[in-house]
């Protein structure tokens, strides 16, 4: 028996001939934040329902708090708290109504959902909503409701898949704040996303996937160190695949993704200064991120 | 091979009744208005058919015409409303909704979900039939001491089909193909299961034809509770019908664990 909260090993899935997940291993530790980042198509929701026992490995070993997944997956389930990609709330039930429906789904009683509802419902900021029919609610506020919803039977894992997608900007950061405060109080997080900058602000750890393989796996700034370790600057407003012979001198590395040149170099004034008679460029440098690190692996980005 | 259909099976005798409970509290918020609109098809044909025909027909099988296509419209009612409960509201909350991906990431199995539903639209079936046999008892149609007779076999025709139509459900690529069901199977059935004519008006090999229909049971059943006349053949029709009711649902347990858990 593992100790891991979830331990996938050479896990294979094809859906006909075409293959979603390929010899993946990963583990993720009891109270970690461990991220599975990569563009749509990568196999992340896949996995997701691999580790949910909802779907079924073609190949490889899946164990999820201790049990065999998916042998005995409704086991697992049981410590696992699950936020789909898409809202699955009921529309024409109440807030308070959707936490009573889930409950019952994992044998809670009446009064043990009612005993929780108060504390769950203040977490996702909806003390005020508790009557309000879900038809009713904003985007945000489905979405703090899903997460609250999942935390409804204590889970010990929280599977979030794609958790912020379709939020805005506040919204995104209330919701990375409020899985801060899980984290915080020891829970163990899966999430897949395709935001950089989410993997990048809340796990400790994660897994680079392209096409359902790993590409890279690690900390965030361990990984951004190893794969760029410099300063980038993007150009854009010109034809980049002119403008890379122009700079290459003074750059380590540069790749070309659509209109944008990107430069990966120690001293950045040297290329403004290469470039400094083109008035019709436009220059941004920044510190390197996940951004960088994928499109170094893979040759494109993320962004899709 | 247990293993990879366990979870299209129910996890244990009980879990199901979550799924019912939820069905439940999103009714209950409609009650009224999915009532009367359930009921009134089948009291218009009742009360259309019943005295418009019933005028020219006279007798049939030595009752009025009114209480002979009564038992029938019963049965019809709670036929369609466990079938349109199935190929419309449960696809709908498993295709377009994802409530039930919803409960598939909590301990409940497909299997759990498949039995909520089936027992969720058998009770609206219960409802629907119930409500026409004491309308029909109250203006005289059928006896006071029928209702715990047909009760029972009220609920029987709900389970049977709607397992028959969770099969519809989980093999239809979109909610377009269930006219096909109605028109090609439901219709017809209902002509040759004698609810609105006796079967014995029907040529000889459609008659054994007849015999084999899950709805021909359940009249057969339900006709002579609600007439106050002895039962024939009890065993036979109970048995044909849980044997309608338990294949289906195998078999449509097995098809959503293709079609939902790939």
């Amino acid at each position: 028996m593992s100790t891991a909260a979830v331990d996938l090993f050479q896990v294979s899935k094809f859906y006909d001939d075409r293959v979603v997940v390929d010899a993946l291993s990963f583990t993720v530790s009891p109270g970690e934040c461990f991220g599975l980042l990569g563009p749509n198509g990568a196999g992340k929701s896949t996995l997701a329902r691999l580790i949910l026992g909802v779907a079924s490995p073609d190949a490889g070993k899946i164990c999820v708090l201790g049990e065999p997944v998916p042998a005995r997956a409704r086991l697992a389930r049981r410590g696992i708290g699950v936020v789909p990609q898409f809202d699955n709330l009921d529309l024409q039930l109440t807030v308070r109504e959707n936490l009573l429906v889930f409950g019952r789904y994992f044998a809670m009683s009446a009064a043990e959902v009612k005993a929780v509802t108060p504390s769950l419902l203040e977490f996702a900021r909806l003390e005020n909503k508790a009557d309000a029919r879900v038809s009713e609610l904003s985007g945000g506020m489905r979405r703090r409701l899903t997460l609250a919803r999942a935390l409804i039977n204590d889970p010990q894992l929280l599977v979030l898949d794609e958790p912020t997608t379709g939020l805005d900007p506040h919204g995104r950061h209330l919701i990375w704040e409020r899985l801060r405060s899980l984290l915080a109080r020891g829970k163990t997080i899966l999430l897949t996303t395709h935001f950089m900058e989410e993997a990048e602000r809340l796990c400790d750890r994660l897994c680079v996937l392209e096409h359902g393989r790993k590409i890279a796996e690690g900390q965030p700034h361990a990984l951004i160190e190893q794969q760029i370790g410099c300063q980038v600057i993007e150009i854009y407003g010109g034809n980049p695949h002119e403008l890379l012979p122009l700079v290459r001198p003074q750059v380590q590395r540069a790749e070309v993704s659509g209109e944008t040149l990107f430069c990966y170099v120690t001293d950045p004034e040297q290329v403004r200064l290469r470039l400094a008679d083109r008035t019709d460029l436009r220059f941004l440098q920044r510190p390197p991120n996940l951004e960088d690190v994928f499109l170094r692996l893979t040759g494109r980005e993320i962004k899709d | 091979m247990w293993q990879r259909f366990a979870p299209a099976l129910p996890a244990n005798p009980w879990s199901w009744i979550a799924v019912w409970r939820r069905n439940f509290l999103v009714w209950r918020k409609v009650a009224l208005a999915s009532i009367l609109g359930n009921l009134a098809e089948p009291m218009s044909s009742l009360f259309g058919l019943g005295f418009g025909l019933g005028m020219i027909i006279g007798g049939v099988e030595g009752t009025s015409y009114i209480s002979f296509l009564a038992a029938g419209m019963v049965a019809t009612s709670a036929m369609v409303s466990a079938t349109f409960e199935t190929i419309y509201a449960a696809y709908a909350r498993m295709q377009t909704n994802c409530t039930w991906e919803a409960v598939l990431c909590t301990p409940l199995t497909l299997g759990d979900i498949v039995l909520g539903e089936v027992a969720w639209a058998a009770s609206k079936a219960l409802l629907a039939g119930t409500a026409i046999t004491i309308v029909a008892v109250a203006l005289g149609y059928a006896e006071w001491s029928s209702i715990p007779y047909a009760l029972p076999a009220i609920a029987l025709t709900g389970v049977t089909f709607a397992s028959l139509a969770m099969v519809v459900s989980a093999l239809a690529p979109s909610h377009d193909y269930f006219i096909f069901y109605q028109s090609l199977i439901l219709t017809p059935m209902m002509y040759l299961s004698g609810t609105i004519f006796p079967m014995s008006q029907l040529p000889g090999s459609f008659q054994r034809i007849a015999a084999l229909l899950p709805l021909t049971h359940s009249v057969d059943l339900i006709r002579p509770a609600m007439l106050g006349r002895p039962v024939d053949s009890v065993g036979l029709h109970v048995g044909a019908l849980c044997i309608y009711a338990a294949f289906p649902f195998l078999v449509s347990a097995v098809l959503l664990r293709q079609r939902l858990m790939r």
